[in-house]
């Protein structure tokens, strides 16, 4: 029995080798900024992004696209490849997931998008309409890839903007890489308050924005 | 000696090791996280720890070389010397992102462990399916980009067309592994306490004739076997020396004659190697293609299809290394199991059916899009 037992985590061990506890990992890079939209009442209205490529996927994206100018694309020659971006963004979600004091809350179809390419790269822009605009006293965005397979980042400089937000508000970001332990606490209470949260926080970029 | 205990806990050893391979495979299936992101939400446990692990360093480095292949690119328009930087960088790249996570390997690992292959032919087909996942990627992009110049959505529809029959192949063998298997394992438990020399121990001739209890009531086919459960304890002895067994001649337990000739060349040798490569090697990686098709806007394809070669090189040592273990793990298994009486043979059995439904739920869970191994860059 001993030595059977003993096999059987052998096998388990060179399976699991085999099996790699796999978790996926990233093809594609985003810098991201996003911005808060407020209604002049204080409501959020909607979350407009600007992510950017990196350059081999931009690259890859622009792939045998007509160009007046050789290596360079207008925002009209790019418009298809656009609006094939936030088509194909609905079944992920637009990797956007925000709760308003805890409440989950969820997006309408992207609006005002567009490409345009700069220096070698890609950046896309859209706004997301909240389909209910809220007024929540904490408003808490997350920006990741569950699959992992798009590693957000989001940019070095004025990542987060509150655009008429009223007065007082305060922003804070977790970034993935930095003290995220806090991040991590905090949803998980979250989840043990009943609302469907998300997972896969290891990668999340998580926006708090607090309101008096 | 305890010869009515042994079937028993032989098939309950099975049944538990059949138990701990699928949920391995399940714990790999979760790990490698359902693309749905209103999917059922995980348990709050649920939260691994992987990334800061090994698993971590390894998706760190993968990354740390991936990000560094498209400046080097560049840097190769002007420089031609940082060629064999990029050569180098997509070697460790290949090695690194094998390591990570991907299904190839699993594939390959679990066909091994079924088909009671040597290493040494799983090192032959972990580099056969890596060459072939480097051509298919220059293929694809030499032949969507180069020549017809074709848009990114073009190339990803095709990408994603070859996905499907890759995950459809993966599925369909397994299945077929899983049949095999299947049959063989039923048939070990219908011959429930296997003469040790059967069970593929030729140097042993010495050892375990004396008390063979016998299974052989359990031939009647169509009928209810556990009806006849009881008949073991009338201890049948009965020398049924060669009949009954298809598969036990060929098998290797741990001695490592190397592949037999007659193996290789014979019904299903090859042949039956080409069905893994051509399951695992059809599917290319996105790395590479996104490298290529990157290569080939700067103008230097030559270097995009080189630094894909030397991925897959990376690749296939990662993969052979894991399928040597795999490998090695099943040996010392069939070796421990082999001296002793009993249960070990059909204990076997059950592992390569494990193996073989490792393989299926592969292929099954790829399909469904239940794991998102990889996924086609259609955005």
């Amino acid at each position: 029995m001993g030595m059977r037992a003993l096999f059987g985590m052998l096998l388990a061990a060179g399976l699991s080798l085999a099996a790699s506890a796999a978790s996926a990992h990233p093809h594609v890079w985003i810098t991201a900024t996003s911005e808060l939209l407020y209604a002049a009442d204080g409501t959020i209205t909607g979350v407009r992004h600007a992510w950017t490529f990196d350059d081999m996927f931009s690259a890859y994206a622009v792939q045998g696209l007509e160009s007046k100018t050789k290596g360079a694309y207008t925002r009209e020659e790019l418009g298809p490849l656009a609006q094939t971006n936030v088509e194909s963004l609905k079944e992920y979600a637009y990797f956007t997931f925000a709760r308003a004091d805890g409440k989950k809350e969820r997006f309408q179809e992207p609006v005002d998008y567009f490409l345009d390419y700069k220096d070698t790269v890609l950046t896309l822009h859209f706004t997301l309409p909240l389909k209910n605009p809220v007024k929540p006293r904490q408003l808490v965005l997350e920006v990741f890839d569950r699959s992992f397979f798009i590693d957000f980042q989001m940019a070095k400089d004025n990542p987060v903007k509150l655009v008429g937000a009223p007065a007082g508000c305060q922003t804070k970001l977790d970034r993935p890489n930095d003290g995220s332990a806090t991040a991590q606490k905090l949803n998980e209470q979250t989840f043990l308050n009943g609302e469907n949260s998300n997972f896969g926080m290891m990668f999340a970029n998580k926006i708090t924005v607090d309101c008096p | 000696m305890k010869p009515k205990l042994s079937p028993l806990a032989g098939g309950l050893l099975a049944c538990a090791a059949l138990v701990a391979v699928l949920a391995v495979a399940d714990a790999a299936l979760h790990d490698l996280l359902a693309q749905n992101p209103f999917g059922a939400p995980k348990p709050a446990q649920a939260a691994e720890p992987e990334a800061s692990g090994i698993i971590g360093w390894i998706l760190a480095k993968q990354s740390e070389f991936y990000r560094q292949m498209s400046s080097t690119i560049r840097a190769a328009k002007s420089d031609g010397s940082a060629v064999w930087t990029l050569l180098f960088i997509s070697f460790a790249y290949g090695i690194f992102h094998a390591a990570g996570p991907g299904h190839g390997k699993a594939v390959i690992a679990s066909y091994l462990v079924a088909n009671r292959e040597t290493a040494r032919r799983g090192i032959a087909l972990s580099f056969a399916s890596a060459l072939m996942q480097s051509l298919v990627a220059i293929l694809i992009v030499g032949i969507s980009a180069w020549v017809l110049n074709a848009t990114a959505k073009t190339m990803c529809k095709a990408e994603g067309a070859i996905e499907i029959a890759s995950y459809g192949l993966i599925a369909l063998f397994g299945l077929r592994l899983v049949w095999v298997k299947g049959r063989t394992f039923i048939g070990a438990l219908q011959a429930a306490q296997p003469v040790p020399a059967l069970a593929g121990v030729p140097h042993d001739h010495d050892h375990g004739h004396h008390h063979h209890h016998d299974a052989h009531d359990h031939h009647d086919h169509g009928h209810d076997h556990h009806r006849h459960d009881h008949a073991h304890a009338q201890a049948h002895v009965q020398a049924r020396a060669h009949h009954g067994h298809d598969h036990v001649h060929d098998e290797h337990c741990g001695h490592s004659h190397g592949p037999a000739p007659s193996e290789l060349a014979g019904p299903g040798g090859w042949r039956r190697g080409f069905a893994a490569i051509l399951t695992v090697g059809i599917r290319p990686c996105s790395g590479a293609i996104l490298v290529l098709v990157f290569a080939l806007a700067q103008g230097l394809f030559w270097a995009g299809i080189a630094a894909t070669f030397l991925m897959g090189l990376g690749t296939a040592i990662t993969v052979a290394a894991i399928a040597v273990v795999a490998v090695s793990a099943k040996d010392i298994a069939a070796r421990l199991s082999a001296g002793r009486d009993g249960g070990g043979a059909l204990f076997m059995r059950g592992i390569e059916l494990g193996a073989a439904c490792v393989v299926l739920l592969f292929g099954a869970g790829l399909l469904l899009g239940y794991i998102a191994a990889e996924r086609t860059t259609c955005f």
